[in-house]
């Protein structure tokens, strides 16, 4: 029987929005499955060499929970993205929740194929140095060849 | 039950205990039996026999 496919394109570069889609593509992945990710626009983001810069704004986002009710004034406030990133990363640590890096890490060992658009690398005027060099690039042609043969697929 | 690895993903949330449940299976031959233990209850895929030790969960896997 052929493995099942997956394809899923990553549009969100938030430390939040960067989970699903390495969580989805390693397990996929773990039970065999052909995996392929797509990015595009923030998504590009996901592809750098450090994945250190990856953050979550408090910011317009009320769903996201605090330990004390904070005040949108006090959420603006130079440092507070920082913080609730150190935050959350911190309460992932906690409770056995893996690093992005990690599960970038598991991705590339299981093979997923990680695709950049190469209209938006272009229109933000990014280097491919700047990136992982397993990236290969293409365009909405290149993810439908792949996705028009998928089982799942996602939008992220 | 008999096993040859044993693999502790105690305290590890999802998709850990998948994606390297599928690493410890990778060393191993046809027919060996893997142990797994784990805490996250959404965990849980093609298990021979698994049994409840207070809140964990316990799994045996077959290489095929």
């Amino acid at each position: 029987m052929a493995a099942k496919k997956m394809a899923l394109i990553a549009t969100k570069g938030t430390l939040d929005m960067a989970y699903p889609p390495f969580i989805l593509a390693s397990t996929a992945a773990a039970l065999g499955w052909d995996v392929q990710i797509f990015f595009t626009f923030y998504g590009l983001q996901l592809l750098r060499k450090s994945l250190d810069d990856i953050k979550i704004s408090p910011l317009a986002n009320p769903a996201m929970p605090m330990p004390v009710p904070m005040p949108v004034m006090v959420q603006m406030l130079p440092g507070m993205e920082s913080m609730a990133t150190m935050m959350m990363k911190n309460k992932m640590k906690s409770k056995g929740v893996a690093s992005l890096q990690e599960l970038r890490d598991i991705c590339l060992e299981s093979d997923v194929k990680f695709v950049a658009c190469q209209m938006t690398v272009d229109l933000f005027e990014f280097e491919t140095s700047e990136f992982i060099k397993e990236v290969e690039y293409g365009g909405a042609a290149t993810f439908m060849e792949f996705a028009g043969e998928s089982d799942v697929c996602l939008y992220i | 039950m008999e096993f040859n690895k044993e693999f502790d993903a105690s305290g590890l949330s999802c998709p850990l205990p998948i994606v390297r449940t599928k690493k410890a299976l990778a060393d191993m031959t046809s027919g060996q039996v893997l142990k797994v233990i784990a805490t996250d209850p959404g965990s849980g895929n093609g298990l021979l026999e698994h049994g409840s030790e207070r809140s964990k969960f316990v799994f045996f896997l077959k290489k095929a």
